[in-house]
């Protein structure tokens, strides 16, 4: 619980989110994605532990380069979290329907 | 399968926008939206009054099988053309999400068939987000719940 609430107030944030679509397209090293930012170094760096510790972003090593490139399954995750919402008012809405497809039989 | 009801929330917009198709006429939905014995049958939730005009108030209330109230929302109706458009704000008593604006228009499609869409503006898109995330936060803790009512169950039988 304390985790799904994490990964929300991680995408809150305007730069983090930036960080996800900068990662979305390839695999990249904090220096590289750090110098699309006017924000400093170590901001970013905090951004990136973040990202990080909710299992949004995951580190690949690579010589001596760490890279950061996005978790799908936890992304996904995200995608569906407007999902509960969507299927309360398509309950709701289908009880109307079959409410009112009765109310018209009986007139 | 096609979705019928569909939700546009776009990212840092403190809105959004729900369309759902009805295999009804348009009155008939429309009627959904008026009669207070049928609101309360698909809301799941008691009408304690509906003014359906402009400047008129409504109140809902819901009670849980012991008596308590659990739900009670309220608001006013600005606007109010039958079979077109019900405007409206909406308030959940005794959460910190306030005032929501509510937009909704009725089209009809086809003789048989009509469009529902509800546009809501929120304060602000954190309580946007917060509200989306409402049912998926008690789906958790319904589903808590039962995992805790079947070890409580569980530890009882095993005490016997």
């Amino acid at each position: 619980m304390n985790l799904r609430r994490d990964v929300f107030q991680a995408i809150a944030d305007p730069t983090r989110r930036a960080i996800l679509l900068l990662v979305a397209s390839q695999s990249m090293t904090a220096g590289a994605i750090a110098s699309n930012f006017d924000t400093a170094r170590p901001t970013v760096s905090k951004h990136l532990q973040i990202l990080t510790e909710c299992e949004l972003l995951e580190q690949e090593q690579n010589g001596r380069e760490i890279y950061y490139h996005l978790n799908p399954k936890k992304i996904k995750e995200i995608a569906d979290f407007i999902e509960p919402f969507r299927k309360m008012w398509d309950d709701r809405f289908n009880t109307l329907e079959t409410i009112m497809k009765k109310h018209k039989s009986k007139e | 399968m096609e979705r019928k009801t569909k939700i546009s929330a776009v990212d840092g917009k403190q809105e959004l926008v729900i369309t759902r198709e009805f295999d009804l006429p348009l009155e008939l939905l429309f009627k959904a939206y008026v009669e207070p014995d049928i609101v309360e049958q698909w809301m799941g939730t008691k009408v304690l009054k509906l003014e359906n005009k402009k400047h008129g108030s409504w109140q809902f209330e819901t009670k849980n099988a012991q008596g308590h109230v659990v739900f009670q929302a309220n608001g006013v109706i600005h606007e109010f053309i039958p079979s077109q458009k019900i405007t409206r704000t909406f308030e959940m008593e005794g959460t910190p999400f306030g005032v929501q604006l509510e937009f909704l228009e009725f089209e009809e499609l086809t003789d048989n068939t009509s469009k529902l869409t509800m546009h809501i503006v929120y304060r602000s898109v954190a309580i946007r987000d917060q509200i989306l995330q409402l049912p998926f936060a008690q789906g958790i803790n319904m589903a808590h719940n039962r995992l805790q009512n079947i070890v409580s169950e569980l530890s009882h039988d095993k005490a016997k």
